[in-house]
């Protein structure tokens, strides 16, 4: 099938509904690993937001963080605690500073653990923020697919919003790409109104043709977002896999018309990966790409980063950590 | 705006690189400048001096003293006077220096950034990540080869005073491209940086001063073009390096001819950036943009001429469209600007008036809708598609970030576009098909191309064009040879060759044959000569020996046409031209007896001294064939990126005309033809032209050899005529002459035209059976390294 560009007339408010898959597509994909390693590399050196811009870069930064934890000793007491900092990110002091009343500023979702979604969704209800379930075995996706469909379900019907499912790298290191789109497409089923975001945990696919490859599946299959990693494996956010996602996000955009989102997770702690991030985004993808609907950073420690720049940028001090509320 | 009209507008906003450190310095040199003679300030002799400027502001920067003849004539005589101690000095001394000039770049390097954009106008990200980085390394690198030069070198020595004139559109790096070598291989020098950028080279004398560098060893003489013709034009000088337009490097050719100033010269370019359908497309984008817009395509190497398969042209133009949208001129001390202004407004005008030629011609010219600043002098991102090869922006070096598109259907006539070109200097493949790139990047006359990438550099890796983009390299072990004077040839102890006799008479033109009646060998046949003439060759007694075709202009051409009919000699492998040449060996040792009193009879050598020369050809032939499959490149696996081979690849020169020495003809002949088919060349030979039977015996030894033919062309008669032919033929890659001293002057001057390579040998005869007449000094003029770079990873 041609590939021919066309305009990107994008159908922003609808959501992509996956189209059949198409295997030639996938065939014809060609990624060259070190051109790739080198746009990577200069690209931060070609852009730089500085004084007030950085600060509104990094409140998009902020307004795009999925805030996250996804640890064994999790409980409902440091959730709580977290969806609170989600709700009210930044000290009001700097936030007026800037402008802004208190709650203006938000995170774009909390992420946790199906255990935790009641929790988290009992706080943040009425605050506009969503929650964010991990699913289908995260991070491995090695348990039945019969319990991974249902492990969504349960999430949707405990109201996450949201749904990162992680993706069986077997079907991708095997080729076997009509399976992974037939179970992306399960998944899709399964969250209903909830938005399904597929982890590729690039850093298992092995090449990153394979990645640009099991995004298009992903998105034939009809995700709503691909993410980049679940942040469990060796390697897992980095520009390289961005701009080979965010490629492919283009070319789906140009060829359907429909705009899927992008969530790099896993590593991303200072303010300079955040920018680098949104950088990327709006260089590959532009502006319209740089908003919560269509971008997200996942993310635990990134916050306390963030917030000491700001208090940095506004009083010329350098900030402690002990000086911003924690999570 | 505000930080909330900010966030929803998600704009990069300004992000200046401070300026003050580099006005400081200019304030504090009054933004006056003299030139550097002798480790010290000197004003100019006629007191006038110049203005640089801000092209991004259009503002004036400094005055800078102008150099002139008598500016010149200080610098040179400081330099001659500092050589003996400098090339005196052991290696590892020189290495210390340059090592200490490296380190303080380095520990200097965002004021030469800052101040190198703020006088050339190219982005600081630019000045800050490329061209002071590269400037470090390169001396860092010549460190080294200071440190090994007598083991690397063994016999080599330094040229002397090297001129060396530099552009505007890298002037620190062209600086260290120039003096880091010549300083490493023991010369010193004279460097006149460009009109339009002398800041950064006279920042660079204060590193010296810094470091202790001896007064004299490197001297700047700032100044136009009259101070770098006052420098060409200088006695004084051995060597002249030049980086510029094709142009004023013909002119240098022409002025230095005939002077023994040696000569490399770096020069124009319109590279092809080949793009296949099985590319990456996204990554051939970004490949176009560091080709075509680094320094506002103000890049000799740019890839300023796209060549994309017709089924992905569509799609690439549409991506790069896309691309250049989001492309950002303007200030280029911004940390955030692509492409920043243009050098000078004379510089503007050459681009506008070409872009307006290309539409004329019919070509659709594209520019994004993003605004250019108004004040400065800025151009936008251009790209031209529907652009025939016959369009003057298909041909012509814009010097701009001008691109051109073309498509073409097979390998094959990509090949043939990316060569439809004078200039030969890189050319960038995109393909994921190694075996398909690497096969174009064999066909490709250039001499760096790169696969999948572009616009790398790397001190080791030699850098220099193929064709009319110049001879000699810069970098690495190549590079190195350009500052180094091989070992002379040796002088014969006798007189061997007598006079041609001039005073021949028409009766001697209609002599009949007395034995045989040779003829010039064309293509593999003999051929009689066009003339219709023949020429009396006389015995050392006087006597007639027999005579020789008086080739002619016609006869030359056909000659050439052979040769480059025979071009499939240089894809041949080199133990099929080594067993040729063994086997030319063997045969000639059946007729040993025969040559040798053919040479006693004609030279009027003693029967051993001519027995002697052949049984030293024979050796010769087999040094060569023994080099044949020896004399191979070298792969370089640590340069940047970390991932990449660079190979670097002896190619042959292509066809080479040789101008036979008179003395001992056949082993002089043999022993500049056999270094030249060894390494693949096929070569036109003007045999000696009072001796030539010896030559003209040869070609039933190479019918008996199974020597292709064409491979070696053998044109009888009158020397200086025939070899001005040669070098005035445009098709013919290099001219070897040996002869006088008018002659070579004629070949240096000639060979301007399409930039052959010339070597020209005058000291008088040489004693061609020694061992100091054959090996490695003359395989390398034999062939011209490509650099093949091949980044990689799975």
């Amino acid at each position: 099938m041609a590939l021919e560009p066309v305009a990107m007339e994008l159908q922003a408010l609808t959501r992509n509904p996956g189209i059949p898959l198409d295997l030639d597509v996938v065939e014809r994909l060609r990624v060259n690993r070190s051109a790739v390693e080198r746009r990577a590399e200069t690209l931060p050196t070609r852009r730089t937001v500085k004084k007030e811009w950085q600060l509104a870069w990094l409140l998009r930064a902020i307004q795009c963080m999925d805030l996250t934890t996804l640890a064994g000793d999790d409980t409902p007491g440091n959730v709580r605690r977290l969806c609170a900092k989600a709700i009210r990110p930044l000290r009001g002091d700097l936030l007026a500073a800037m402008g802004f009343a208190p709650d203006e500023i938000k995170v774009g979702a909390v992420c946790v653990y199906h255990n935790l979604v009641e929790t988290a969704v009992s706080v943040l209800r009425g605050s506009g923020i969503s929650v964010a379930a991990v699913s289908t075995g995260f991070p491995a996706a090695q348990t039945p697919l019969p319990l991974r469909l249902e492990e969504i379900r349960a999430s949707v019907a405990a109201g996450a919003a949201e749904i990162d499912i992680v993706i069986s790298r077997a079907h991708v290191l095997t080729g076997q790409w009509d399976a992974l789109y037939d179970e992306v497409r399960q998944f899709r089923a399964a969250c209903g109104h909830a938005h399904l975001k597929t982890i590729l945990a690039c850093g298992e696919l092995g090449t990153l043709r394979n990645v640009a490859a099991a995004s298009w599946v992903c998105m034939m299959a009809g995700a709503d977002f691909i993410k980049t990693s679940t942040g469990q494996e060796t390697v897992n956010a980095t520009l390289p896999f961005g701009l080979v996602m965010t490629r492919a996000i283009r070319a789906f955009a140009e060829r359907t018309g429909f705009a899927v989102g992008f969530k790099p997770a896993g590593g991303i702690r200072t303010v300079k990966q955040a920018l680098d991030w949104l950088i990327l985004v709006k260089e590959e993808l532009g502006v319209a790409w740089t908003s919560p609907a269509r971008f997200r950073i996942g993310a635990s420690g990134l916050l306390t980063d963030i917030e000491r720049q700001i208090a940095h940028n506004l009083s010329g001090r350098y900030s402690a950590a002990h000086h911003h509320p924690m999570p | 705006m505000n930080v909330k009209e900010i966030l929803h507008a998600m704009a990069y906003g300004p992000a200046p690189e401070a300026r003050d450190s580099a006005l400081r310095w200019l304030d504090g040199h009054e933004r006056r400048f003299r030139h550097f003679i002798d480790g010290a300030g000197r004003d100019p002799a006629e007191k006038t001096w110049f203005e640089t400027h801000d092209p991004a502001q259009a503002t004036v920067l400094a005055r800078v003293a102008q150099g002139t003849d008598a500016d010149v004539d200080a610098a040179v005589s400081a330099a001659r006077a500092a050589l003996p101690a400098w090339r005196g000095a052991s290696g590892h001394t020189r290495a210390r220096y340059l090592y200490a000039i490296a380190r303080q770049i380095q520990k200097h390097s965002r004021f030469f950034a800052v101040l190198e954009t703020l006088d050339n106008g190219k982005p600081i990200r630019e000045t800050r990540d490329l061209d002071i980085p590269l400037v470090a390394r390169h001396f860092y690198h010549h460190a080294g080869w200071a440190q090994l030069l007598d083991r690397a070198f063994p016999g080599y020595t330094a040229v002397g005073v090297c001129g060396q004139i530099i552009p505007w559109n890298f002037p620190l790096l062209m600086l260290a491209w120039k003096v880091a070598p010549a300083l490493a291989a023991g010369n010193t020098v004279v460097l006149k940086p460009a009109e339009f950028t002398p800041l950064s080279a006279l920042a660079f004398c204060e590193v010296l001063t810094e470091i202790g560098l001896p007064p004299g060893v490197v001297n700047i003489v700032t100044g136009d073009g009259t101070t770098g013709a006052a420098l060409v034009r200088h006695a004084g000088v051995d060597k002249i390096a030049f980086t510029g337009s094709t142009e004023v490097g013909r002119i240098i050719r022409r002025e230095t001819a005939g002077t023994g100033k040696r000569l490399s010269l770096e020069l124009g370019g319109k590279s092809p950036f080949i793009v296949f359908s099985d590319a990456d497309l996204d990554s051939v984008v970004e490949g176009v943009v560091d080709a075509i817009w680094l320094n506002q395509g103000q890049v000799c190497c740019a890839g300023s001429r796209l060549l994309a398969q017709e089924d992905v042209a569509p799609r690439l133009f549409a991506k790069l469209r896309a691309r250049m949208e989001t492309l950002r001129v303007g200030d280029p001390l911004d940390k955030g600007i692509d492409i920043g202004a243009i050098i000078a407004p004379v510089q503007l005008q050459k681009i506008e008036a070409l872009c307006r030629a290309g539409c004329d011609e019919g070509a659709v010219m594209w520019q994004p809708t993003s605004a250019a600043p108004a004040e400065g002098w800025f151009f936008p991102p251009t790209l031209f598609t529907n652009v025939a090869p016959s369009s003057r922006i298909a041909q012509e070096e814009i010097f701009g970030p001008v691109l051109v598109a073309m498509t073409f259907r097979t390998p094959a006539e990509a090949v043939a576009l990316a060569n439809n070109t004078r200039y030969g200097l890189a050319a960038s493949i995109w393909s994921e098909n190694v075996n398909l790139a690497l096969d174009v990047a064999r066909k490709v006359k250039a001499g760096t191309v790169w696969v999948n990438c572009t616009n790398l550099f790397d001190a080791a890796s030699g850098f220099g064009g193929y064709r009319e983009s110049g001879f000699g390299r810069e970098g690495g072990r190549e590079g190195m040879y350009e500052y180094l004077r091989p070992p002379a040839l040796p002088a014969a102890a006798v007189t061997g060759a007598s006079p041609p006799d001039a005073a021949r008479s028409a009766a001697d033109k209609q002599t009949p044959p007395i034995d045989r009646t040779p003829k010039l060998y064309i293509g593999g046949k003999q051929q009689r000569p066009d003339s219709g003439y023949s020429t009396a060759v006389r015995a050392a007694d006087g006597t007639i020996l027999g005579e020789v075709g008086e080739g002619n202009r016609k006869d030359i051409r056909n000659a050439v046409e052979a040769a480059h009919a025979a071009a499939a000699w240089g894809t041949t492998t080199a133990h099929g031209r080594a067993q040729i040449l063994y086997y030319l060996a063997e045969n000639l040792e059946a007729r040993a007896a025969e040559f040798a009193r053919r040479i006693a009879c004609m030279t009027g050598d003693e029967p051993a001294g001519a027995a002697r020369e052949v049984r030293r050809s024979i050796e010769r032939l087999f040094s060569y064939a023994a080099w044949a499959d020896k004399f191979d490149g070298s792969v370089h696996a640590v340069n940047v990126p970390a991932r990449d081979l660079t190979i670097a690849i002896h190619e042959p020169v292509g066809v080479i005309g040789i101008v036979c020495p008179d003395e001992a003809p056949l082993l002089g002949l043999l022993s500049l033809a056999a270094p030249a088919i060894a390494m693949g060349n096929t070569v036109v030979v003007v045999p000696s032209e009072s001796h030539p039977l010896a030559a003209t015996d040869l070609y039933q030894v190479f019918d008996t050899s199974d020597l292709p033919g064409g491979v070696i062309n053998l044109v009888t008669g009158p020397r200086d005529t025939l070899a001005k032919v040669l070098t005035q033929h445009d098709d013919v890659d290099a001219v070897w002459y040996c002869g006088g001293a008018a002659g070579a002057a004629m070949v240096e001057r000639e060979s301007a035209a399409n930039l052959k390579r010339t070597w020209t040998e005058t000291s008088g005869p040489i004693d061609w059976a020694s061992d100091g007449a054959e090996g490695e000094s003359f395989l390398r003029r034999a062939i011209q390294v490509k650099n093949v770079w091949v980044p990689y990873g799975g």
